[in-house]
């Protein structure tokens, strides 16, 4: 019973510390641009705002569209509840292993792109297209770099890989390296952040997120937004956890679990500031670019897969 | 018990066809009768082969009937019971669907009566095939499936498109007859009879156990349709009616992974893994070309079929990685590559049928076939676009519903590799498990295309603005396979400890771990490797939307939605021309992946005749330039050859006979 409050808690976390992430990366992004930007807290006042507004739906919108934000929302809460983040072992992560997580997203996903074609102008159509093509080459990449992991920890569940790691001496895995850098690429696409597609862009032509939830307004446009930073936040977690486990909680008592909160926290907040550090260097690709870019992403995945195939069984 | 049933299917199905003969005057009595029986001989496949599946029993019966040495063996275990059950179930919803749909045939050039006679004869073949014991049997029913298919296919005769694709597929069904007849034969040779129980206790040695693996594998992989040979299909199965498309894409292809299943695992026994490789190869190409080629396609029935091909190629996949690990001695994951397949040979036939009723109503209401010319049939059909949807999210593999099981089992399956001493092996094997990511995504691009292109939007023709919603039978019908979808999905553990009673035929351990852990857990290894609780999946998500509507409910009372004009940039109305088409959706992925199709894009400037410019684009299927027409060249040119000796003149003629009679008593004296 523990186990379950405790889930149901840092769900809780995940849900609600995720706009904050998504804040801290503007804002540190701002400060690199020497901006004064805003504050870390701002997408809580948006989303807010956002809530409190009227929703304005169109003539030829069919109920795939209304109901399109809840089924995203709702998966995408789901898929950060099985993510250990303050602590591991709890009874959620049972319930789906990475591969099921990747299914969530990819419901979440089908999903957001029907939304897109719902309304029937050019831009929803656009945006959905090429999301579902970059989707559809970073899956493969995201799942090979995963094998890789579940292949030296001999399982899929996220809460075994994790208590692997954590149970067994440090040992630098070439694997493990090859697969950190894959994974991390396959983030940014996943996440749609630059150079694969700008979150803060309103330029028509070269949005794909944005370009998807243009019709969206008031409450449904809150839950798309929320959606995708808590997208952000769970592949954050995922590759903090999974590649640097050190901190997370193995058991419910108090200060283990306080130690995990800080851990994750900071381990978070670092990631957001490469994240952000990143975004400053780089230039937005076009889309054509982009298959190239997740071709290296899978072919650094699968140079792990060999490493651990040739170096690492004994 | 089920063996009488699956007798009782047979005969209601042989009824089916030829009683409504009788009474050839009135449309009405045909629909009743003949569809009446077809339900019947569903509803008894269903309770014979879900007899012998849960019973895990096995019912041998010899007829007094067949060749004088060879009476005809009728025997039905948990493989041919499993099997039974999928072909009964989509022949049940068949029949709910059909009457109503077959009505528009009535107005058309054709007499019903052909249709219903050949449905019946066709179900009877399949159910045949999976209770003969014997090879001459096996053959029989083999060929009855075939032949009556091709009478399907050529069904709207009047369109020369239709009789070339149903003379190739009748090409196609013979030639793979040739190849399973040989490797019966060559079984029959090793065990001095054509009966299943003496071909399987033959002594084979490993050279020829590999040729009659071959033979068989192409003879029931051409029937399969499994890349290279797949050029028949897309052609074939969409312009049969659409009820009898989705028996043919649902189910007959299922009859070849029995015959596969049947012959390598039963007859064969032991496989090895050096087939298992070969399986896993060509079930990967099939896969992802499949998809890439359904991916291109418009018109709806055709891109349907292409997802056959993709489909056969995962369960091939399946099959290929459990006679890996059968054939390197691991019977354990062997049952789970396995069960696995059996599991997606169940939901392909459960979502295909599904969009193939789908594809028919939309057929039959608008009258369109291309995607381009459909949108927005969610307003105006919302029962068929409910169900179709829930079709798109199961072919896509998307969780909770029943595409994501199997192909979770085999990422599980695929995964457990490492055990394998090959590194070759080990090394290969994930990466088949990537081409398989690649297809699931790819999958849910292309039915976001079709659900997007076809069902949401603005109509893109005046018939598809017209088009209104179907009568009951078809809707049921499609509801029916649609809550079966989501229940496959849900109670995967449920499934999964019983279609392990097939695996145990094969490999006795079976796979105890999977279901060990109660109803709501599924680990088919063990917990700490890999576990999936789908119905905590499903109440997750319940779960998380009743939060969100709670906390939203309040705002919505106090604000209500506004309908307004969508935004158009401020330039004026948006018309339906303005949306993406299927073509511009697919055309990153095709630029991609630009040499895996056969392209001919044309681009002409504006001129006098055709004002606005013209722009074509033409996508073909290499295995039909590559292979098909240049075997169909070297037939024709081998022909014209051997026609030389075809003088017309009598007396060489005579010569011939006479030379042949030479040469025979040369022989015998020999």
């Amino acid at each position: 019973m523990k186990g379950w409050i405790l889930a149901f808690v840092q769900a809780g976390l995940l849900v609600f510390g995720a706009p904050f992430l998504a804040g801290w990366v503007k804002w540190v992004k701002c400060k690199l641009q020497s901006r004064q930007g805003p504050p870390p807290w701002q997408p809580y006042r948006d989303l807010l705002r956002l809530f409190n507004k009227e929703v304005v739906v169109a003539e030829s919108a069919s109920p795939i569209f209304r109901i399109a934000p809840y089924i995203l929302f709702s998966i995408t809460v789901l898929a950060g509840s099985v993510v250990p983040m303050v602590a591991t072992g709890l009874p959620t992560s049972a319930i789906a292993d990475v591969i099921v997580l990747v299914g969530f997203l990819a419901l979440g996903r089908f999903f957001l792109a029907l939304a897109g074609m719902d309304v029937g102008t050019a831009f929803g159509g656009m945006g959905s297209s090429r999301e579902v093509t970059i989707a559809s080459l970073a899956e493969p990449a995201m799942l090979m770099g995963v094998f890789t992991l579940a292949m030296t920890v001999h399982s899929t569940n996220l809460a075994g890989m994790i208590g692997y790691l954590l149970t067994h001496p440090f040992q630098l895995y070439p694997s493990f390296v090859f697969a950190a850098m894959g994974l991390m690429l396959v983030a940014v696409a996943e996440t749609g952040r630059i150079p694969i597609d700008n979150p803060a862009t309103h330029l028509e032509l070269t949005m794909v997120h944005e370009a998807m939830i243009l019709e969206y307004s008031g409450r449904h446009l809150a839950l798309m937004e929320w959606g995708a930073m808590l997208k952000l936040m769970v592949y954050g977690v995922l590759l903090s956890n999974l590649f640097c486990p050190w901190g997370v909680a193995v058991d419910y008592a108090p200060w283990t679990l306080l130690i995990g909160l800080a851990a994750i926290t900071g381990k978070l907040l670092v990631l957001g500031t490469a994240l952000a550090v990143a975004e400053s260097g780089l230039a937005k690709m076009r889309l054509f670019r982009v298959p190239q870019y997740l071709a290296l992403a899978f072919i650094l995945c699968l140079l792990g897969m060999l490493s651990h195939v040739i170096l690492e069984v004994s | 018990m089920s063996l009488n049933l699956a007798c009782l299917a047979v005969a209601a199905a042989l009824a089916s066809g030829l009683l409504p003969a009788l009474f050839g005057r009135s449309t009405a009595a045909v629909r009743t009768v003949a569809f009446g029986l077809l339900g019947l001989s569903g509803l008894s496949g269903v309770l014979g082969g879900g007899g012998a599946l849960l019973g895990g029993v096995t019912v041998t019966r010899v007829l007094p009937v067949g060749l004088p040495w060879l009476h005809s063996h009728l025997r039905i275990d948990p493989l041919s019971g499993f099997f039974l059950l999928v072909v009964g179930l989509v022949t049940l919803v068949a029949a709910v669907y059909g009457p109503a749909y077959v009505r528009e045939y009535e107005k058309g050039p054709q007499p019903l009566l052909p249709l219903t006679l050949f449905t019946g004869l066709f179900v009877a073949g399949m159910e045949l095939v999976m209770l003969a014991a014997d090879a001459f049997s096996f053959m029989i029913a083999w060929e009855l499936m075939s032949v009556t298919s091709y009478f399907l296919v050529a069904y709207q005769h009047q369109h020369e498109s239709h009789r070339r694709a149903a003379f190739l597929y009748l090409l196609m069904a013979q030639a793979g007859g040739l190849f399973i007849l040989l490797g019966f034969g060559v079984l029959a040779g090793f065990g001095g009879s054509f009966d299943f129980a003496s071909m399987a206790a033959a002594k084979l040695s490993s050279g020829w156990a590999t040729v009659a693996f071959l033979l068989a594998f192409v003879g029931f992989g051409m029937k399969a349709g499994v890349v290279p040979l797949h050029a028949w299909l897309p052609q074939a199965h969409p312009v049969a009616p659409s009820h009898v498309s989705a028996l043919m894409s649902g189910v007959m292809l299922k009859v070849a992974v029995y015959g596969f299943i049947r012959f390598v695992y039963d007859l064969l026994g032991g496989p090895h893994w050096q087939w298992g490789g070969l399986a896993l190869f060509v079930g990967s190409a099939s896969a992802i070309l499949g998809v890439l080629y359904a991916l291109m396609q418009h018109d709806l029935k055709r891109l349907l079929a292409y997802h056959s091909v993709e489909n056969i190629g995962i369960i091939y996949m399946g099959l290929g990685l459990s006679m890996i690990f059968a054939g390197t001695g691991h019977p354990q994951l062997a049952a789970l590559g396995l069960i696995a397949a059996l599991y997606h040979c169940l939901n392909h036939a459960l979502f295909k049928s599904l969009l193939f009723f789908g594809a028919g109503v939309v057929l039959q209401q608008s009258g369109e076939h291309d995607l381009e010319k459909m949108g927005g049939l969610i307003r105006r059909m919302p029962v068929t676009a409910t169900c179709f949807l829930i079709g798109c999210i199961s072919i896509s593999a998307l969780p909770p519903f029943n595409g994501f099981v199997s192909e979770w089992l085999t990422f599980q399956a695929a995964l457990q590799g490492t055990v394998l001493k090959s590194g070759v092996l080990a090394a290969l094997i994930p990466v088949a498990a990537a081409v398989l990511a690649l297809t699931g995504a790819l999958a849910a691009a292309c039915f976001v295309k079709v659900f997007g292109v076809g069902f949401l939007g603005l109509a893109r023709s005046g018939r598809s603005a017209a088009a209104t919603e179907t009568s009951r039978g078809p809707q049921l019908g499609q509801a029916l396979l649609a809550v079966l979808c989501l229940l496959f999905g849900v109670l995967p553990t449920w499934t999964v400890g019983h279609l392990e009673t097939v695996a145990r035929q094969f490999f006795p351990g079976g796979m105890p771990e999977a279901t060990a852990h109660g109803w709501l857990w599924l680990t088919p290894i063990s917990p700490r490797v890999a576990s999936y609780g789908a119905p905590l999946v499903l109440f997750g998500i319940g779960l998380a939307w009743l939060l969100a509507w709670l906390w939203l409910h309040p705002r919505r009372r106090k604000m209500p939605v506004r309908i307004g004009p969508a935004w158009d940039c401020g330039f004026g109305p948006l018309n339906a021309r303005m949306q993406y088409t299927a073509t511009a959706f697919s055309m990153p992925i095709r630029r991609i992946f630009r040499p895996v199709w056969p392209i001919r894009e044309e681009c002409r400037p504006a001129s006098a005749a055709e004002p606005g410019g013209r722009y074509e684009l033409r996508v073909g299927d290499w295995a039909w330039l590559k292979l098909y027409q240049p075997l169909g060249r070297l037939v024709l040119a081998t022909a014209r050859r051997l026609a030389l000796i075809q003088g017309g003149n009598i007396r060489a003629y005579l010569a011939y006979s006479f030379f042949t009679l030479l040469f025979l008593l040369l022989v015998v004296s020999l």
